[in-house]
């Protein structure tokens, strides 16, 4: 065994050890910080491979980037320091799947590789990865670059109510001639910005907090009187 | 030279570095803001202008008890600080002073620089989270949105120079540098420093500590030795943040006599570039979080894209 075996070995071995914990772990915040450390193992196995690029993308975006979305988005909305076993779900099924897959998955790579020995590829430097995307792969790379651009573009309005929303329908006297705009001169400007309905909404809504409160002193003045 | 002694010298070469430019900035700050605020800073430790005060500062914070809250998760509140630290200790590593003269030569430097300093967000995340504190978890909720923002002019301005100079290895970029980039470069410098001092949640990016309103932020509740390591954290990523400024923009070793002294030139400029950091801490009020936000989003995002555009114009007329 060389160096490289034992480093594969030791890095595979975190990397399932601390995947495992994730789904065991009880401890919400906890499972995220597992994942860091099997994403991390993961780019270190990369790195042993010698695809030296990959794994430092695996870095930049698994631990610097999505863990981090995900640890966020957990602490934003439940984060309880300590077990929560009310989270746990029925263990059996999932081990089940899990397990068949993992078996499977092993059989289908001894059946298909039967031990047979092949020399290193070149390793993955960022210069051959280079060359290989640009040159060989150039179409599949600019395809998968405007799926993700329309995804980006997508989350943007998804995100962004203020554009492109059907106006809610004005239950006050309804327009005569709904199908045309009405129209847009000079002497109206900015007739097409959403911005007084916000701001009167957000007055409303103000208001109806002013409300709120008034109502709740008068109930507690009430308690105490 | 046998390969254990020359890991030996390079490790310690690393480590002297890592535990002596931060406390030479620190001392620095003490100093530079006690002038600038017309005061005289420390005085007394060390006999002659208080030299020693960090070392005294170190040697209290050995001494302070070791306290970690009741309701604290307790090892990742412990992993936490040695987390913060470790990227930068990485990234030092491959910071070029002068021709041949780095730790460790990477194909893809620059690459690997901008990855590893991405994990600083999960050591905020844990420390904030593992405190127990509402303090601390508003500001490491702060902090995480001020880095994953912040990243991406960081990255970009960073790809600009790369696409400039044809190469990820820091050192192939200080050689391809020439001074005349300081002008076709000079939107992504901006960018990356001010995008770097976020990174480093420095003054006037502080929102995430903001002692004003969140005690101390997601450091709230660490004493003795692990704030210590906050501290050291923060040293250590303005010395981090001056020299990947001055390895990418300023030309790292070029200057008179390169092939001799380009090591001090990197340290000169390394020092100088630190000194304006510490300005703009004397200088700048705290931004609000919108308006950190709205200067991340609206500003430096833009300027990094439109300088990718330049870069590559002028690329393709040379």
């Amino acid at each position: 065994m060389t160096v490289a075996d034992v480093l594969l070995l030791a890095l595979g071995a975190v990397a399932v050890g601390s995947g495992a914990l994730v789904v065991t772990s009880s401890h919400l915040v906890r499972s995220g910080l597992y994942l860091v450390v099997s994403l991390g193992a993961i780019a270190g196995l990369y790195l042993v491979l010698g695809a030296e690029l990959v794994a430092w993308v695996q870095i930049l975006v698994y631990v610097g980037a999505v863990v981090v979305l995900l640890l966020f988005a957990v602490m934003l909305t439940r984060a309880p320091i300590g077990p929560s076993p009310d989270l746990d779900r029925p263990g059996l099924p999932a081990a089940l799947i899990g397990g068949g897959v993992g078996f499977g998955l092993a059989v289908l790579f001894a059946d298909a590789f039967h031990w047979v020995r092949y020399p290193y590829p070149e390793p993955g430097t960022a210069e051959r990865v280079g060359e290989q995307i640009f040159g060989a792969w150039v179409l599949p790379f600019e395809v998968v670059s405007i799926l993700l651009l329309s995804a980006l573009v997508g989350a943007i309005v998804l995100s962004r109510p203020d554009i492109g929303a059907r106006l809610a329908p004005e239950p006050t006297p309804p327009a005569p001639t709904p199908a045309e705009p009405p129209p847009a001169g000079p002497e109206q400007p900015g007739s097409e910005r959403p911005g007084p309905d916000t701001d009167d909404a957000k007055a409303a809504g103000l208001a109806a907090d002013e409300t709120e409160a008034d109502q709740a002193t008068d109930a507690t003045k009430g308690a105490q009187a | 030279m046998p390969l254990w002694l020359d890991l030996l010298i390079r490790v310690a070469a690393v480590m002297a570095g890592f535990l002596v430019l931060p406390l030479v900035i620190g001392q620095a700050e003490h100093k530079v803001m006690a002038h600038m605020q017309g005061r005289v800073g420390p005085m007394y430790a060390g006999a002659f202008h208080g030299w020693a005060q960090l070392v005294a500062d170190g040697v209290k914070f050995v001494q302070k008890e070791d306290v970690t809250p009741h309701d604290a998760d307790r090892t990742v509140f412990r992993l936490a600080p040695i987390v913060a630290l470790f990227p930068y200790l990485v990234v030092i590593l491959t910071i070029p002073l002068g021709p041949g003269l780095v730790a460790q030569s990477l194909d893809i430097g620059l690459f690997l620089v901008l990855a590893v300093l991405g994990i600083g967000v999960v050591a905020v995340l844990m420390s904030a989270w593992a405190s127990a504190n509402k303090y601390s978890l508003l500001g490491g909720v702060r902090g995480a949105a001020q880095l994953l923002g912040y990243e991406l002019p960081l990255v970009l301005a960073a790809a600009s120079v790369a696409m400039a100079a044809g190469t990820l290895s820091l050192s192939g970029i200080v050689e391809a540098w020439r001074p005349w980039w300081l002008i076709w470069q000079a939107p992504a410098a901006l960018v990356f420093f001010i995008a770097g001092l976020a990174e480093i949640r420095r003054p006037p990016f502080d929102m995430p500590i903001a002692d004003s309103e969140l005690v101390f932020g997601y450091m709230t509740e660490y004493t003795g030795l692990r704030f210590a390591f906050f501290l050291l954290a923060e040293y250590v990523g303005i010395v981090v943040i001056a020299g990947l400024t001055t390895v990418l923009f300023l030309g790292g070793w070029h200057g008179p006599f390169e092939e001799q002294l380009g090591w001090v030139w990197t340290l000169l400029k390394i020092f100088a570039v630190s000194f304006v950091i510490i300005w703009l801490r004397v200088t700048y009020p705290r931004l609000r979080e919108d308006q950190l936000q709205r200067l991340c989003w609206l500003v430096l995002v833009p300027l990094a894209l439109a300088q990718l555009v330049l870069t590559v114009a002028v690329k393709s007329l040379l």
